[in-house]
């Protein structure tokens, strides 16, 4: 298979995106992923391909991306590129818009679903509350201890007649 | 405990129960938690990393499962030390490289690490030996909930628990099982396993994690993405998976069986031999012989040896384990001398039990 982008050299790195469920594929040779990534050595995670990543999602990136910095750890957006590491919590909001396009490309998604931290609200604790007691079904029918997967599964029935539609 | 007298201990994960443990080997679990607004550990300078290690440390303290834990300041580690840690999955490779304000603690069963100051301010690891993921998840969620309490992670409901890298973001967890699959490898099926394992957006890697090679047929398979899916469907997901590759090598094993029977029983009591009876022998070498070692007690060939005991042969032959048996710096050829030796040791004591 040659390389999707030089179309010269047999393509060796395999990127596998996923966006809307709608799997697509890119094959790169070695030179050009490493174009792509300065990083990149023989082995490499997905992690290191990011700031390569990054440059494909290109949204129209003007002159604000060039000078775009995080109000609270001062990393520029720039060197996210370059490194593939966000500064901080708060780099996500100030990246938000060139981000949001890289998640979708990681990810397929751009919602987080599961846990939240224990310092939320009522609300959202009754819905850990659930997904943690289905946890412990799953884990008590591995250990095969029914009793108790069926005592979890009447308590989750209960907590979801509460849950509204 | 001190780090000296781990080595006389078996890991949880080594021990060679739980659920499918002919083909799983462990499963494990870990969160990355990062603090509200604090500089991730890659950009912080020194007083920010220090002021994470403080705050951080004694939130950690605070967990019930870690009453009697083990803390290791990586300044006091010396790389031996480091290496012995990453062998025994304690530590990441990363981790281990510099020594910077980080701290790992570690419960007495080695089931629980806690690494601050990784990529990630917090790197929550819970590993259960066999097909355990749900019972990891449910520890660790624990600790998690715990420590959400004492500090403020940095989390948004859009995009979940905010990571360094944003490959983690989301959930934040990533589960890994580590599985043998030597008929799979033996029968040539592994690649288009391996192909559709990564269609399906799970990685394979090594023995070692992030950057290792697959060696003696062992694999660590582990969910790629951490953002639009509960952590109960991703650990879903994985298992599913798992269990299909289960069954899988179950087939190969039994196909080679009823076709090769004799070729693979020669094999794995070649490689029996070879372990009981060299004088030099590389830790590469080891891992590919015990794993056929290993094939050949789950299949029934060679009784009487406890499944753990050869796991522990796996870690005990690892380079900075043989080092801190000895207690002294060995250098490779010196290793390849002593590792032999444990290993004739330590077989001939099983077969006079």
């Amino acid at each position: 298979m040659l390389c999707d982008l030089c179309n010269k050299n047999q393509a060796t790195v395999h990127l596998t995106e996923i966006i809307d469920e709608q799997m697509s594929e890119l094959h790169l040779c070695e030179e050009c992923a490493r174009k792509k990534s300065i990083q990149m050595e023989q082995q490499f995670g997905l992690a290191d391909l990011l700031a390569g990543l990054a440059e494909f999602a290109k949204p129209e990136e003007t002159a604000d991306a060039a000078s775009l910095k995080c109000s609270n750890c001062g990393l520029s957006y720039k060197e996210f590129k370059r490194v593939g590491r966000l500064g901080c919590g708060e780099c996500y909001s100030s990246f938000r818009k060139y981000l949001s396009p890289l998640l979708k490309k990681i990810h397929g998604a751009t919602q987080h679903v599961g846990k939240f931290p224990s310092k939320v609200t009522v609300k959202t604790k009754k819905k850990l509350s659930l997904a943690e007691l289905r946890m412990r079904l799953h884990s008590a029918i591995e250990k095969e201890e029914f009793e108790e997967a069926a005592r979890l599964r009447d308590k989750i029935r209960e907590l979801e007649k509460d849950e509204p539609k | 405990m001190n780090l000296n007298d781990m080595i006389n201990n078996t890991s949880e994960w080594l021990k060679g129960m739980g659920p499918n443990s002919d083909v799983v080997i462990s499963s494990r679990i870990r969160l990355a938690r990062n603090l509200d607004k604090a500089v991730f550990s890659h950009r912080a300078n020194k007083r920010q990393a220090e002021e994470v290690l403080k705050i951080l440390e004694q939130a950690v303290s605070r967990i019930d499962y870690l009453k009697k834990s083990m803390v290791f300041h990586l300044r006091d580690l010396d790389s031996i030390d480091r290496q012995f840690l990453v062998e025994r999955h304690l530590m990441s490779l990363e981790f281990a490289k510099s020594s910077n304000f980080k701290t790992v603690v570690i419960d007495e069963r080695e089931t629980i690490a806690i690494m601050i100051n990784e990529e990630d301010h917090l790197r929550i690891q819970v590993m259960q030996s066999g097909f355990n993921l749900f019972e990891a998840f449910n520890i660790i969620s624990q600790i998690d909930n715990f420590l959400g309490k004492q500090v403020h992670y940095a989390f948004s409901p859009e995009w979940g628990y905010l990571t360094a890298c944003p490959t983690n973001i989301g959930t934040g967890m990533r589960g890994s099982v580590m599985l043998h699959l030597p008929a799979l490898v033996m029968s040539r099926q592994i690649n288009r396993v391996l192909s559709a394992v990564s269609k399906l957006s799970f990685t394979t890697r090594g023995l070692y994690g992030e950057g290792t090679q697959a060696s003696g047929n062992f694999f660590q398979i582990s969910n790629q993405v951490s953002l639009g899916h509960s952590e109960e469907e991703i650990l879903q997901n994985l298992s599913g998976l798992i269990r299909q590759l289960i069954e899988q090598e179950h087939q190969a094993r039994e196909a080679l069986l009823a076709q090769n029977r004799s070729l693979l029983e020669d094999r794995i009591w070649r490689s029996y031999g070879i372990l009981k009876s060299a004088h030099i022998i590389s830790s590469q070498e080891t891992i590919e012989l015990l794993s056929m070692v290993r094939l050949g007690l789950d299949v029934g060939t060679i009784k009487d040896i406890n499944r753990g005991t050869v796991n522990e042969l796996f870690i005990l032959t690892q380079p900075a384990h043989l080092q801190k048996i000895e207690g002294r710096k060995l250098n490779s050829q010196e290793r390849d001398l002593k590792r032999a030796e444990l290993l004739r040791e330590k077989i001939i004591k099983l077969e006079k039990k």
